[in-house]
C-alpha cells in the first residue's frame, strides 16, 4: 500500500444548509460521515449494499443511498437529512402525515422513507398512487406494511397541492 | 460491510482521468455513480487500490440527437434518461422506457449509462440495449479514442473489451428503433432480472420484415438469438402467433445456466414468455 491509500482527505460538506469540515479516510461513506462525524444519527444504516433504503438522504434534491456514496463524492453538493425536515419540536407536514396514518411502528426505516418521499414529491407533486407505490418499492419496512406509508405520502401530496391552489387563488 | 481502503483522486478532464488511471496501474478504477462498484466494495468483492472520481466531468453528461443518432454521455444518469422529454428520445423510446427496470429511484439518480456498460452485467439494461440496437461505445485512453461496436464489447462474465485505463465517453445509438421493447422478470420489483428480453422489430404493412432479439440471464454476456431472429425476417403477419413462435424458438436456442436458484428450465420458460411479450410491446409502441 502506498501513502495515498492511508491518507485522510479534508472534505467540506454542505449538510442541511451548514458547512462542515471533516477529515476522513476516502473509504468513509456519506452515511458514516453523517452519523459518526457529524452526529446526525437520524440517518439509519442497515444493509450497507443499497437494498434496504434506510440510509436514504437527498443530494442536490434527489434521493440517494448514502451507503452507496463516499462522502468525498458529496463535496460541492447539497446534502439533506431527516434532521432538516422539522423545526425544533415541530414536525413537518410529511412527518405529521406519517404519524396520522400510522405509517411507522418501530421507526427504524422511517427516516429513509421520509427522505425518499420528500425528494420524490418535490419532483413529482402530482404523483398518482401507483407512482407513489413504485417509488416506495425502493425501501424496506418490516413492521407496518406499505399501505399506510403510501396513504401518508398520498395525503401529504394532496394537502400540498390544496395549499398551493389556495396560495395561487 | 465497510469498503476496503483506497486512494481517492478527482479528475478534472477526460485526458487527466485516463492518464492518472494509467499511471496508478491496474488496481486503479474509474468511479462514476458507484451504484455497482460501491456495493461490490462494501462486500469486498472489489478492492481497487485507487479510485479516480470522474463525476466532475460535466462534459460527459448529455442526451443529444444528431440526425438519426442518439448520443448518450457516459455520465448521464438512468434517471436523467428516464425523465427525458419526448422530442429528445423520439424513435428511441425503448431506451427511455427501459430505465424503469433499473433498480429503484435512488439508484437511478446516481447510476450512469457508462458505468453500467463498463460493469458489463449480462442482465443490465444498458448492455442489452447497446447490443440490441448495434450501438457504438466511444472510449478514450492515453492511446487515443476508439469506437467499440457493442456486439464486440462483452467478452464474458462481467468482462468487457475495455482496457483498465480506457474510459467510456459516450454510447451512440445509430438509428431509430420505433418498434422496440425491453421487458424482464425478477422476483421483487427492482431486483436484478432473472431473465431479460429485448426485441427490435422491422414492421411494414402489418408484417414483420426483420428483427433482433437479445437476452440477458441465459449466458455470461447479452446474447443475440439468430434462431429467433430468423422467424422475424420471413415477412410473416405481425400477430400473436408469430410472436409466440419467436418465443419458443428463442427458448429452444438457449442453454441457460443451471444450479442454485432459478434453474435452466425455469429460465427457458421465462425466455419463451418474455420474448413473446417484448414482441407484443414492440409492435404496440
Amino acid at each position: 500500500m502506498d501513502d495515498a491509500v492511508n491518507d485522510k482527505v479534508l472534505l467540506s460538506l454542505d449538510v442541511n444548509g451548514s458547512e462542515h469540515e471533516v477529515l476522513v479516510e476516502p473509504r468513509r461513506t456519506l452515511a458514516d460521515v453523517l452519523r459518526h462525524d457529524l452526529e446526525l444519527t437520524g440517518t439509519h444504516i442497515a444493509c450497507e449494499h443499497g437494498v434496504c433504503g434506510a440510509c436514504t438522504v437527498l443530494v442536490d434534491g434527489a434521493p440517494v443511498r448514502s451507503c452507496l456514496m463516499f462522502a468525498a463524492q458529496a463535496e460541492g453538493r447539497g446534502v439533506r437529512t431527516v434532521e432538516s425536515l422539522g423545526r425544533g419540536d415541530e414536525l413537518s407536514d410529511l412527518q405529521r402525515a406519517f404519524t396520522e396514518h400510522h405509517a411507522l411502528q418501530c421507526g427504524f426505516c422511517t427516516p429513509g422513507f421520509l427522505m425518499l418521499a420528500e425528494g420524490f414529491l418535490a419532483a413529482r407533486p402530482d404523483a398518482s398512487r401507483a407512482e407513489i407505490r413504485e417509488a416506495v418499492s425502493s425501501n424496506l419496512c418490516r413492521c407496518t406494511g406499505y399501505q399506510t406509508i403510501v396513504d401518508a405520502i398520498e395525503d401529504c401530496a394532496a394537502r400540498r397541492r390544496a395549499a398551493e391552489r389556495t396560495r395561487s387563488a | 460491510m465497510k469498503p476496503p481502503p483506497f486512494g481517492y483522486h478527482r479528475a478534472r478532464d477526460v485526458a487527466g482521468a485516463t492518464a492518472l488511471v494509467a499511471e496508478l496501474g491496474e488496481d486503479a478504477k474509474f468511479l462514476a455513480g458507484g451504484q455497482s462498484l460501491i456495493p461490490m466494495m462494501n462486500f469486498r468483492l472489489a478492492r481497487p487500490a485507487h479510485l479516480v472520481d470522474i463525476a466532475r466531468l460535466g462534459e460527459l453528461s448529455f442526451l443529444r440527437r444528431d440526425d438519426d443518432r442518439l448520443h448518450v454521455g457516459a455520465l448521464t444518469t438512468h434517471h436523467e434518461v428516464e425523465s427525458a422529454p419526448d422530442r429528445s428520445v423520439r424513435g428511441f423510446e425503448v431506451v427511455r422506457e427501459a430505465m424503469r427496470w433499473i433498480g429503484h429511484l435512488p439508484i437511478r439518480t446516481r447510476g450512469t449509462a457508462g458505468g453500467s456498460l463498463a460493469h458489463g452485467d449480462a442482465t443490465a439494461e444498458w448492455c442489452l440495449l447497446a447490443v440490441l440496437l448495434d450501438a457504438e461505445i466511444v472510449t478514450a485512453s492515453p492511446r487515443g479514442s476508439r469506437v467499440i461496436p457493442a456486439g464486440e464489447a462483452f467478452l464474458g462474465f462481467f468482462t468487457t473489451l475495455l482496457e483498465p485505463d480506457e474510459l467510456i465517453v459516450e454510447v451512440v445509438f445509430p438509428k431509430p428503433a420505433p418498434h422496440a421493447a425491453l421487458t424482464e422478470f425478477a422476483e421483487r420489483r427492482g431486483d436484478f432480472a432473472i431473465v431479460a428480453a429485448a426485441v427490435d422489430l422491422d414492421v411494414a404493412g402489418g408484417r414483420v420484415t426483420g428483427g433482433r432479439v437479445v437476452l440477458g440471464g441465459v449466458a455470461p454476456v447479452p446474447l443475440r438469438v439468430p434462431a429467433a431472429e430468423a422467424l422475424l425476417g420471413a415477412g410473416e403477419r405481425a400477430d400473436a402467433e408469430l410472436f409466440a413462435a419467436c418465443g419458443r424458438a428463442a427458448a429452444e436456442a438457449v442453454d441457460p445456466p443451471d444450479g442454485p436458484g432459478p434453474g435452466a428450465d425455469y429460465r427457458r420458460s421465462l425466455v419463451r414468455a418474455l420474448v413473446a411479450r417484448a414482441c407484443e410491446e414492440a409492435l404496440a409502441r
